[in-house]
């Protein structure tokens, strides 16, 4: 019998969940974090991580159609499907490994297997754990769910793994698909969209709502959608998705367009119509856990209605994004410990990035939810094609765009569509967190000539003062 | 070794004080007994003396900075050749924990009813009771805040000092300035005020002992009011015959002659002379007459100590004196903490009576009307004399309605036969 009662246990080993587990021994608990499938959750073996792996690929591939015009000529150019799925394996492989490493030096012990938890005393809980030898019973003080989640699929049409793929079928192609039909366009749909036509497929969006990258401002969707079409990209906005067959080689979708339908074929499909959170078989019914539209419902500082029963990451409320999770469980374990000075996370603090070709990046309000909240803006833009560095790079498409409250200066949004925006939307992540106003970022003197030149244009423009635009 | 200068408690009921005026610098050279800065209490605004000798390194709160805890370190004073960069100007949770603790034992005492007469002696002038090293971060004179916080409080007329910060190491979010609560605001904004036509002053921390005090004594202490009428035409006669070989060296005052009377009246009816302390009743043996001047913002009880021993020119030096310093807001803690017995006098005004609220932990207030000439009937005629009212307040816990009546009637007695007085 096993009398060891851990500080804490993490279910579930994605970025919110091993995170956790490594701030918490730091902080001198005694941890465990059980793990089902890969060390690095759905992140780094199947998401975030692979993907940037494919699209580094895709990226070269466009390279490479593009070298005349930097003064190269190639030919005989052969592309393999599965070296570069092989290659974005080979990534996530690696970095699952390096997380094992972390966890065992920061002495977190880890259980291989599907966790369940249930009712032990006042000051524990029991955790029954079944591994592939069997099952073991752990015990804990704390509990944090880190489950994740799992992509969705409708109710008249499941991924199959062959014909309609999911984010992971839709990773470890066989071979290339000739076409593609891609319903939803948030940053899963897009960056499939981008990564696949880019190698040459025929590609077609479907989105129920008026903008592909609906959550994004409008500005920056259209931009992107201006900058899809061009490539040969078909989107069906305002597009319901009425059916899906599954022929011989060929699968029919059919859409319902300004109340006209519409068929299209293709080979293959991906599903990319959002997530549904793992609240299933873990034992939440032995508790008073509450679950709202499929996630478990938490205080500012992530603990369930369930004293000592903590929720973090997917599994909770949006936005579902592995540096929300990682955040997450860093601050509910601090809680935890009785760290001073925490503040809950600002939702409108969290930035969002897709990958696609051209990238978007933002953080905070769009334009839209700005004025739906009668707030008072000014709002700057800046092209890419007014930034030394953007032409040089061959790469001028996209803008730069920041919103303030007018009255107080406060950055409230800050939204990009270009060249490598996901590395540049930090600087306003930072901005926000030290509630800089648009005095401090004017007054910042940004290198020359770089691409976050843009950011300074565009508060500059917010203000009337932009020197290059 | 640097030594932190912390808020003395200037009298037993001070738990906060505001730092009223700075009479030193950073950089100062101060010896021990120089006057550092003025102090506002509960009760009077206060010089405080250096102990120490050194350099004034740091004034870690600002002029005007109020609410600030005894104990709470206010300045650092460097000895030897330190400099500031020296001092450890961290873990200011820690010192906090400190505050806390002196601050509960400091409500304690003040709960326990410890008398104030008592404590006297632990009136204290500037110690360094630690030399932790430990500064608050959050009374040191530089600002931790966003700057759209900042913004937001100018915009607002916030004052930051009153803001708490909720971020790293105590700095001012924009959040905490927009939760701040407007009625700590002073003075408020104008676009507020025009629509409403008053004007919002921020208590003192005078006003608030006042009001403390007084809802504790009319909350505890079970008032009962004894009258009487007193003839004071011999008394007005014996003040002119004084008075009238003055020289102007001395203008006795009715007043000064009360005091004196009520003091002959306690010595009489000792049992009069007592204060409440829970377990105890303490009977004093010394008449020290707690006198009401009020000054400005308040008002305020100096005592003329010790009334059986002295004379009506010794009484009234000493008032003139005390009250001139109430008014200057500079009596030190033992001239208003303690008393026996207190007299308020509202006569000046006209007023004919008046019921008074009991000083506590004093068992008794008496409040002296105006003398005025009113008809009375004297052996069946009716004559006309010039009359007194006064009202004696009893804390029935203390004073029972015979000790009472019997004190007005001894007091009766030397006012209308001052001569009495002499003896």
């Amino acid at each position: 019998m096993n009398n060891k009662i851990f500080d804490l246990i993490v279910i579930g080993g994605g970025p919110g969940g091993y995170v956790a587990a490594i701030r918490a021994s730091q902080l001198g608990m005694s941890v465990a974090l059980v793990e089902d499938k890969h060390l690095g959750g759905i992140c780094l073996n199947w998401g975030c991580i692979p993907t940037k792996a494919l699209l580094r690929a895709s990226e070269i591939k466009h390279m490479l159609d593009n070298v005349e015009e930097f003064g190269f000529s190639v030919s005989n150019i052969k592309m393999d499907i599965k070296k570069i799925t092989q290659r974005s394996r080979k990534v996530a492989s690696q970095l699952s490994s390096g997380i094992s490493h972390l966890l065992k030096k920061n002495k977190v012990k880890v259980f291989e297997g599907f966790a369940k938890i249930d009712k032990n005393s006042d000051q524990s809980k029991k955790i029954i754990i079944k591994t592939k030898d069997g099952t073991i019973t752990e015990f804990a003080k704390n509990i944090i769910i880190a489950t994740g989640a799992k992509s969705r699929n409708l109710p008249f049409v499941k991924s199959d793994g062959i014909n309609i793929w999911d984010y992971k079928t839709a990773m470890i192609p066989e071979h290339l698909p000739s076409s593609l039909v891609i319903i939803g366009s948030g940053a899963i749909g897009m960056e499939f969209a981008s990564f696949y036509n880019d190698l040459g497929v025929k590609v077609t969006v479907i989105e129920a709502l008026p903008n592909i990258l609906p959550n994004e401002d409008d500005d920056i969707s259209n931009i992107v959608k201006n900058s899809f079409a061009k490539r040969g990209i078909v989107l069906k906005t305002n597009s319901s998705l009425k059916s899906v067959n599954i022929n011989k080689d060929t699968v029919t979708s059919e859409i319902i367009h300004n109340g006209n339908s519409e068929i299209i074929n293709s080979e293959k499909v991906i599903l990319a119509v959002g997530i549904i959170a793992n609240t299933q078989n873990l034992g939440l019914e032995n508790f008073n856990i509450k679950i709202d539209k499929g996630h478990i419902v938490t205080n500012e500082y992530l603990e369930t209605a369930e004293k000592g029963i903590y929720a973090i990451g997917d599994v909770t409320g949006g936005p579902w994004l592995a540096h929300k999770a990682s955040h997450e469980g860093i601050l509910c374990v601090e809680k935890m410990a009785g760290v001073s000075n925490l503040s809950p996370i600002d939702k409108s603090s969290i930035p969002g990035c897709t990958y696609c070709r051209p990238q978007v990046a933002s953080i905070g309000l769009t334009e839209k939810a700005a004025k739906s909240k009668s707030l008072n803006i000014k709002v700057g833009k800046f092209p890419f094609i007014g930034n030394g560095k953007a032409i040089a790079l061959g790469d001028s498409e996209g803008i730069i765009k920041t919103i303030f409250n007018k009255d107080t200066g406060e950055l409230i949004g800050a939204h990009m569509v270009g060249p490598e925006v996901t590395e540049l939307i930090q600087g306003f992540s930072i901005a926000k967190k030290l509630e800089t106003t648009e005095h401090e970022l004017m007054h910042t003197i940004f290198p020359h000539p770089t691409l976050s030149e843009g950011i300074h244009e565009s508060v500059l423009d917010a203000f009337n003062k932009a020197i290059h635009y | 070794m640097s030594i932190n200068i912390l808020m003395p408690a200037l009298s037993p009921t001070m738990e906060e004080g505001t730092l009223a005026k700075w009479l030193v610098k950073e950089g100062d050279k101060v010896n021990s007994g120089d006057l550092i800065a003025e102090i506002e209490t509960d009760k009077a605004t206060m010089e405080v003396e250096a102990v120490d000798e050194g350099i004034i390194g740091k004034l870690l709160v600002l002029e005007g900075q109020d609410s600030i805890k005894v104990n709470a370190p206010i300045a650092v004073l460097l000895t030897d050749d330190e400099k500031i960069s020296d001092i450890n100007i961290e873990n200011f949770e820690t010192n906090e924990v400190n505050t806390n603790q002196v601050d509960n034992k400091t409500q304690s005492n003040a709960e326990n009813d410890i008398p104030q007469i008592s404590n006297e002696s632990q009136i204290q002038k500037i110690t360094n009771l630690e030399e932790n090293g430990q500064v608050n971060a959050h009374e040191s004179t530089r600002l931790f805040i966003t700057p759209l916080a900042k913004r937001i409080a100018n915009q607002r007329k916030i004052n930051l000092n009153s803001v708490n910060g909720s971020g790293p190491n105590g700095r001012i979010l924009k959040k905490d300035v927009e939760n701040f609560q407007p009625s700590n605001i002073v003075p408020i904004t104008e676009d507020k005020l025009s629509s409403n036509n008053f004007e919002l002053v921020k208590n003192s921390s005078m006003r608030k002992t006042i009001a403390q005090r007084l809802v504790k004594s009319k909350t505890e202490a079970p008032h009962f009011y004894l009258s009487i009428d007193c003839n004071i035409d011999q008394l007005l006669k014996a003040r002119t015959s004084i008075n009238a070989l003055s020289n102007g060296n001395y203008k006795i005052s009715v007043n000064d002659m009360i005091i004196k009377a009520t003091s002959a009246s306690l010595l009489k009816v000792p049992k009069a002379n007592a204060s409440w302390e829970n377990e105890n009743t303490r009977y004093f043996k010394n008449t020290d007459i707690s006198v009401a001047v009020a000054i400005e913002g308040g008002l305020i009880t100096p005592i003329v100590k010790n009334v059986e021993t002295k004379g009506l020119l010794q009484i009234s030096n000493d008032m003139k004196i005390l009250a001139e310093k109430a008014k200057e807001g500079k009596l030190l803690p033992e001239e208003y903490v303690g008393g026996s017995f207190s007299i308020s006098n509202l006569g000046m005004y006209g007023i004919k009576e008046f019921a008074a609220v009991i000083n506590p932990p004093q068992g008794c207030i008496l409040a002296i009307g105006s003398g005025e000439q009113r008809t009375v009937v004297i052996n069946n005629q009716i004559e006309i004399a010039t009359m007194m009212t006064v009202t004696l307040s009893c804390d029935h816990r203390v004073v029972d309605g015979a000790v009472g009546a019997e004190f007005l009637s001894q007091f009766k007695v030397f006012i209308e036969n001052p001569s009495l007085l002499l003896l």
